[in-house]
């Protein structure tokens, strides 16, 4: 080996190349050796985080035809119409490793790369939902990263103006080192404006526009994104990049109007891998190639090297392709908005991706005595880049899920165990997990955009569409308790409830998003949960016939703590024709009759109750009947569009009682109820059994309802009615301690807790777990 | 004929599209006015939009003051011209000296985005005049900086001089304590939430009515103070007109 090869070696090892990939790429150069841009450009392209290149194999088996579908993956962002010539984009992504390391602008930056998503496909972001995870609220790191990242998401998203209004804040020690920062955006665009980001048209002038090249995010796909951490890692710090909310406002204006103007023929914004991803994947999905003129690039520092120039992930950029007799008319756009812009390279239909030094001429060839300095297919790095097959193994000791019906355990029974359903109930509303997420949310502008009709906090958002009867519907959703458990449920699962959610606001699924935040791929274990929780995103979507549009994978979420429990967090967005027909989760008025659909299977692994209680529950998650959740939202959206439902609330974290609970919160009634009990009490009040739902509808209506569920093979029973200034519920049957008289006779359990009680704990459980108020 | 009426976009600015949407709901025409020209296009009111002019990053409103086409709304304030500000439109104004005070740091120093009660001091000015009553109105703050500040004195000339228009109220409806972090979250002096000038034409106020002015939002009560500024921007069109006329 001589000392050259040496030298290469070292180098692409140092960037996270390993030797098989290494020969992959010269592969791809006719046999030669990359030169050390070449290797730079590579080793950002060929990180996992731009390259799916463990994923990919999976990602292929995700159901992506749907009705209405106008751009699905591979695209910056899903598109699917909503009819009248409107469209809505939308997509989740991953800012976990930035925001572990420097969470303000960790947070921020995600919320900067997902609105960029979006706004490059000619859509105007509307909304934003986050979806955070974090260790034990007690632990001080934790307190530090949740404060940095929730300043980061309000300080970039309350200043661009898009509202924040809903996501997810979950606490579990599985992210102690490991927290999860993702991102939903929502945007809206005239079908007429899709906007695709290639680079057609050999010929065509390659111009960046927004703030200057810095160095800044150098490295942030390859070495923060794409490998595991270290105990600490300041080294790390400046792979981190910095976020300008306000050059990304002008950013957002500045591109709809050269997509409303019809002067680009094809944008993508800059994001991880900088200028290399954005040339090549424009390149690559145009089939043409283009030669990039480096001394055009307007730099933040002086005496940056080609390498870092090419890969730099610096903030708020995008590039364009344009016809040469527009690039005056782009130009004045941007001066307008006061944004760098410059003509940096010329499509070409070579299929290369070329870097000159030293210029070129007005032809786009390179000026006499420049130089190439790189010269690599545009395919070899996106579409042809390497793929691994990795192994995936099951653990050797791994709890299985229990044959519907089975046993639970004795030491369940709750009232038996001396805890009192009432005192359970007020734990469970004051946890972290389950308790008002106000203290947080209310950091973040909900409102801006005047569209917000139903904001953070409440489940599902609503937004309205302007001009229009009808709203938007979104919800994000992860159970990596379940998934912990079992990470084919805990995928499962999480689709049905994010979809439930939207469903029974009255609003129809349109499609699914997804962040799969799982641990390193080269361990089998690791591997076999991602592949296990595609496979249950799979089919839950395939059996709700809802396409998968798009999304991000977040591998090596791993600590000297451990991996993180396999957390694929479902974003979904729905559309609700008339928005006069919306249903919130409040009871609407006193005597209205309450109604259970659904029944409650065993299963209270995974759940709020069993980390409450801290009980060693053994009977495992519950099952997931997805036929029955297909059938239960087909039922709930034509009772709402039959207008017979005033309220309804999905049963989910805490069970049918926390359900109940938050009915009478957030509407200040109270209510009176009877739950029969066949196994334990436990199960009936606070079990998490999927696919059931607690509605109240007017008394008239009530017959009408409890035929429609029949009519679906839905399981429906009257539990009792709205009223009174708080919240009982009296267990009944055979299940209920102490009920060995007859069966419907009232037990000494019952649970009877005032509507301001419930609020207390619930309005003040995260502030204090945070320690934010005493 | 609508009246036309001028919304300025400084860079930064994000509420001026929903501005936009509030004033077309209320059968007004808006015009938007960049902030590099000088010209305000013969509006006959200007509307100063909530946002981060400039990114704020000074200190908010501070750069947007400069700006060409706030020398024109300063005087076209001066001439008698109808302007409000809202939440970032405020801080530009109270930068501008237009209204007095000055807009500090929330309370808690956190940036603050919830529903919060008002209640209208006066209902003779062109801002609010068309309202059903005082209040209590309900309209979201989004602010980081939305503490209104001034000394002693001003603050008693203020409030002598009918130069409280809105204060932030509890859920009873009666003005807020200064320490009341529910009714007056952002620790407001005197629980003041927005203001006028001594002539009457020129307010500011942090909550947002532009996003509260239909009930599918959840709130419709800001509806009224802005229906007050397009009617009261009409009759100035009538009255200038009558003023030439006579000339």
């Amino acid at each position: 080996m001589t000392v050259a090869e040496r030298s290469v070696d070292l180098l692409h090892r140092r960037l996270g190349v390993t030797d098989e990939e290494l020969g992959a790429i010269r592969d791809r150069l006719g046999g030669r050796d990359p030169n050390d841009l070449e290797l730079a450009m590579f080793s950002v392209m060929w990180s996992e985080h731009c390259s799916y290149k463990s994923s990919k194999p999976l990602l292929k088996t995700l159901p992506t035809a749907g009705d209405g579908v106008v751009a699905g993956p591979g695209e910056n962002a899903g598109v699917i119409s909503i009819g009248d010539g409107q469209a809505v984009a939308f997509k989740i992504e991953s800012h976990n490793h930035p925001s572990a390391v420097e969470p303000y602008q960790g947070a921020a930056t995600g919320v900067g790369g997902i609105l960029r998503d979006i706004f490059t496909m000619g859509a105007r972001p509307i909304a934003v939902l986050d979806a955070l995870r974090f260790g034990d609220p007690g632990d001080a790191r934790t307190r530090h990263l949740i404060d940095g990242v929730v300043r980061g998401v309000g300080g970039y998203g309350n200043c661009v103006g898009v509202p924040t209004v809903g996501g997810e804040l979950v606490f579990d020690p599985t992210y102690t080192g490991n927290p999860l920062v993702n991102v939903m955006a929502i945007g809206l665009l005239e079908e007429r404006q899709l906007t695709l980001a290639a680079a057609p048209g050999p010929g065509n002038l390659v111009v960046l526009f927004g703030s200057t090249t810095g160095r800044d995010g150098i490295g942030g796909a390859s070495v923060l994104a794409s490998a595991t951490f270290g105990d600490s890692d300041p080294s790390k710090r400046p792979s981190v990049q910095v976020g300008d909310p306000f050059a990304e406002k002008l950013l957002i204006e500045a591109s709809l109007e050269l997509i409303e103007r019809g002067l680009v023929e094809g944008l993508q914004d800059l994001g991880a891998g900088g200028i290399t991803c954005a040339t090549s994947e424009t390149a690559d999905r145009a089939g043409t190639g283009i030669v990039v003129d480096l001394d055009a690039i307007p730099r933040r520092e002086p005496d940056m090297e080609p390498f870092e120039v090419m890969i730099s992930e610096s903030q708020e950029r995008m590039c364009a392709a344009v016809l040469p007799d527009r690039w005056e008319a782009v130009r004045d756009v941007c001066v307008r908005w006061g944004l760098p812009v410059a003509v940096i390279g010329r499509v070409t239909d070579d299929g290369d991706i070329t870097v000159v030094e030293g210029g070129l001429d007005d032809d786009g060839r390179a000026r006499a005595g420049a130089r190439e300095i790189a010269r690599m297919p545009a395919a070899a790095l996106t579409s042809d880049a390497i793929i691994h097959e990795r192994l995936a193994t099951a653990p050797q000791h791994r709890r299985a899920a229990p044959a519907p019906g089975a046993p639970i355990d004795p030491s369940d029974r709750l009232p038996e165990r001396g805890m009192d359903p009432g005192a359970v109930l007020l734990g469970l509303l004051g946890t972290a997990n389950l308790s008002s997420r106000r203290a947080v949310f209310e950091q973040y502008d909900s409102t801006v955009g005047a569209d917000t009709v139903a904001g953070p906090g409440r489940g599902a958002a609503v937004l309205r569409v302007k001009n229009t009867t009808k709203a938007l519907v979104a919800s994000t959703d992860g159970n990596q308790a379940v998934g912990a458990l079992d990470p084919y449920l805990g995928a499962a699962l999480s689709v049905a409830e994010a979809t439930r959610n939207v469903a029974i606001t009255g609003a129809r699924p349109l499609g699914v998003t997804n962040c799969l935040n799982y641990g390193d791929p080269t361990r089998p274990e690791a591997f076999w949960q991602l592949s296990e929780g595609v496979r249950g995103l799979g089919d839950a979507c395939r059996v709700l016939g809802l396409p998968v549009t798009g999304g991000n994978v977040s591998l090596y979420n791993e600590s000297p703590d451990g991996p993180i429990a396999p957390t694929p967090v479902i974003g979904v967005v729905g559309l609700l024709e008339d928005i006069g027909r919306l249903v919130g989760p409040a009871f609407v008025t006193e005597g209205d009759p309450i109604l259970l659909v659904g029944e409650s299977t065993p299963g209270m692994s995974g759940s709020a109750y069993a980390a409450l209680a801290g009980a060693a529950v053994e009977d495992g998650p519950p099952a997931l009947d997805l036929a029955r959740e297909v059938a239960l939202q087909a039922f709930i959206r034509e009772a709402i569009s039959r207008e017979l439902v005033a309220s309804a609330q999905d049963v989910s974290g805490g069970g049918l009682a926390v359900a109940l609970a938050e009915g009478a919160m957030w509407s200040g009634l109270g209510a009176q109820v009877r739950v029969p009990v066949a196994t334990s009490p436990a199960v009936e009040l606070f079990g998490e059994s999927p696919s059931r739902l607690v509605l109240t509808a007017r008394p008239r209506f009530a017959p009408a309802l409890m035929l429609l569920a029949l009519q679906h093979g839905l399981p429906i029973e009257e539990l009792g009615v709205v009223g009174g200034d708080r919240l009982v519920i009296e267990l009944i049957g055979a299940g209920a301690t102490g009920a060995s008289e007859e069966r419907g006779s009232r037990i000494a359990d019952a649970l009877e807790v005032p509507i301001a009680d419930l609020r207390h704990a619930w309005d003040h459980g995260l502030a204090r777990a945070l320690g934010w108020e005493g | 004929m609508t009246v036309r009426i001028g919304v300025v976009v400084f860079p930064g600015s994000n509420c001026d599209r929903d501005t936009v949407h509030a004033l077309v709901q209320a059968g007004a025409e808006p015009v938007e006015l960049w902030h590099e020209e000088a010209s305000l296009g013969g509006v006959a009111a200007v509307v100063l939009p909530g946002g981060f002019a400039y990114g704020d990053y000074l200190r908010a409103g501070v750069i947007a003051r400069f700006s060409p086409v706030m020398r024109s709304v300063a005087q076209f304030a001066a001439d008698g011209g109808l302007v409000l500000g809202i939440c970032n439109g405020f801080q530009v104004l109270a930068e501008a000296g237009l209204v007095p005070g000055a807009l500090l740091r929330n309370r808690d120093v956190r940036f603050l985005g919830r529903e919060v009660s008002i209640s209208a001091e006066r209902l003779d000015t062109p801002f609010t005049h068309a309202l059903d009553g005082a209040g209590p109105l309900r309209m979201p703050i989004a602010h980081g900086e939305g503490c209104y500040f001034a000394d002693a004195a001003t603050l008693d000339a203020l409030e002598a001089d009918g130069g409280v228009l809105f204060r932030y109220v509890d859920e009873a409806g009666n003005r807020a304590a200064e320490d009341d972090r529910a009714a007056n979250p952002n620790g407001s002096l005197r629980a003041i939430a927005g203001v006028i000038n001594a002539v009457g034409n020129v307010a500011g106020l942090m909550p947002h009515p532009e996003r509260a002015s239909e009930a599918i939002l959840g709130s419709d009560d800001g509806a009224g103070i802005v229906r007050s500024l397009v009617e009261s921007a009409a009759k100035a069109v009538g009255e200038r007109r009558v003023t030439v006329a006579l000339r």
